[in-house]
């Protein structure tokens, strides 16, 4: 069902746990579909430099939040804001059809916490 | 399957390649096999052979009991009475049937999974012209209350099916016993070969055959017969009664080991489904804070092949109809589990499960943002259903 690289990032998530006050939290979840993520992040000049996270959810669920926090470290805000879930599915090399709606929501839990962070400082 | 099915059915495939309905040696070869697989399902069901209408499978028969005997009674009410916790095979076919203007009633049942029969009494009316109550649980494995329900529709003069796919040849089933009208098997459950099934019909029973054809199965059912998969089913009967009272102790007492084990091993765990109604290999557990795909994808890396109630691995959004009729809240449903121990299932393969399953849980717990959310009760099950 899975590929190699989903169920890699599913036995071997990078960057699961909570960060100790973050600069900003995002949450997205739909408890009818069974899929909750969580998202930290840590920015220090205008750069995500820590982001962590937390997912109940099925194999692919949690796979795109690892993938997903891979691809935003080190990225300025401007440009995790751009990542979109089918980049966290490409990124993964693809998930099967009936996980790419509720089991792929890491970017918008992403953009929950960079928004968090930016109404926190009121940067926007 | 088991080998000894396999090899009648090879022998079927192979040599015993003759159509029952044909005259010649071959045939009356192929027609003396048919007999023999019938006699020996009719005992497995304390039945009379010619009471056995073979079919594809446990859907087929579920649907031609329920329409069938719906069809053949329409003139003389439009009320039908089943189960919320039903197989689709039955819950599907009486939605056709409201589709057709019959009206059903869906009991509901208690947080064990079992039907009342005072509701069911209750739900009783003079239009009522079938009750379908399945004998044991596919997800939960409970055993209802057959023998009460048979009672009084045969007291009451309504027909009474019973879907029993799940109960053949893992407890005693006795249509005389439970006093049905109807009972679905199939034969794969009984480690036989799939897309065999049969429906036991009472005598003087009316069903409406569903599809039109030759003379086989006196006209209920016909076309010509899947010879291999009958002998297989037949065979498969006759193991599973040989073994059935051995195979049930021998599976109740790896049951318990295996519950007592996880509910002593595992905190914030539940059993869903009566403690002891329930045949003897099912256990269905809820796992809190997380979830049942992913429980299933831990366990298979170790080889451990379960099952699940959550939506993930369903196809559709919500979890287990059957959980939910149960009053399971919906994130404790998607974290459920299914296990099924069966005849090659040992003491060891227990003791394995018991030694994987905690650690599985507490890696994924420690991943799920819900364990710590749970001291701020941010995710009471109440407010879940608000949510829903
Ligand atoms: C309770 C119950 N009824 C009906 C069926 C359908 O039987 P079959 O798979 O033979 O069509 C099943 C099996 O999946 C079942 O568990």
């Amino acid at each position: 069902m899975y590929n190699e690289k989903v169920m890699d990032h599913f036995n071997n998530p990078r960057n699961v746990g909570e960060l100790e006050n973050p600069d900003g939290v995002g949450k997205v979840g739909n408890p009818v579909c069974g899929d909750i993520m969580k998202i930290f992040i840590r920015v220090e000049n205008n750069i995500i430099k820590d982001i962590k996270f937390k997912t109940f959810g099925c194999g692919a669920a949690i796979a795109t939040s690892s993938v997903l926090t891979e691809m935003a470290k080190n990225k300025t805000l401007q440009e995790a804001l751009k990542i979109n879930n089918k980049m966290v599915a490409d990124a993964l090399g693809g998930l099967p059809g009936n996980k790419m709606h509720c089991s792929n929501l890491a970017a918008n839990a992403l953009h929950e916490a960079i928004r968090d962070y930016m109404q926190k400082r009121k940067v926007c | 399957m088991r080998p000894e099915v396999v090899d009648v059915m090879n022998d079927y495939l192979i040599n015993n390649w003759g159509n029952p309905s044909s005259v010649h040696s071959v045939g009356r070869r192929a027609k003396k096999g048919l007999d023999e697989a019938r006699e020996l399902v009719a005992s497995l069901l304390g039945s009379p052979p010619e009471n056995i209408i073979f079919t594809s499978g446990g859907t087929e028969a579920d649907n031609l009991a329920v329409k069938g005997a719906a069809y053949a009674q329409k003139n003389k009410g439009n009320h039908i009475i089943t189960t919320s916790i039903e197989h689709h095979a039955v819950l599907d076919a009486c939605k056709q049937l409201e589709n057709e203007g019959f009206e059903v009633t869906y009991l509901p049942v208690s947080n064990d999974g079992i039907i009342s029969v005072e509701d069911l009494l209750e739900a009783i009316t003079s239009d009522t012209i079938l009750i379908s109550v399945m004998h044991v649980n596919n997800e939960v494995g409970t055993i209802q209350p057959i023998e009460e329900i048979g009672k009084i529709a045969r007291e009451k003069g309504i027909t009474f099916h019973t879907d029993a796919v799940q109960s053949v040849g893992k407890i005693p089933v006795n249509v005389e016993e439970l006093q049905v009208d109807l009972l679905s098997a199939s034969a794969h459950k009984i480690y036989g070969p799939k897309g065999v099934g049969c429906l036991y019909v009472r005598k003087g029973t009316k069903i409406t055959p569903l599809i039109q054809g030759g003379g086989q199965e006196r006209k209920r059912r016909p076309g010509t017969e899947n010879m291999p998969g009958l002998v297989g089913f037949g065979k498969a009967a006759k193991l599973a009664l040989e073994e059935l009272k051995a195979e049930m102790e021998r599976l109740t007492k790896l049951r318990e080991k295996l519950i007592e084990g996880i509910l002593s091993s595992i905190d914030e765990v539940s059993l869903n489904g009566h403690r002891t109604l329930r045949i003897p290999g099912a256990v269905n557990i809820s796992i809190k804070y997380i979830e049942g795909e992913s429980i299933l994808l831990g366990l298979d890396a170790k080889g451990i092949y379960a099952s699940s109630g959550s939506a993930c691995t369903s196809g559709t959004l919500d979890p287990s109809h059957v959980l939910l009729a149960m009053g399971v809240p919906y994130e404790i449903a998607h974290g459920s589990v299914r296990m099924t121990l069966g005849r090659d299932n040992t003491e060891e393969d227990v003791e394995y499960v018991l030694e994987v399953l905690p650690q599985i849980v507490k890696r994924l717990r420690s991943m799920s943002p819900l364990s710590r959310e749970k001291s701020e009760r941010a995710y009471s099950s109440k407010e879940h259903y608000q949510h829903v």
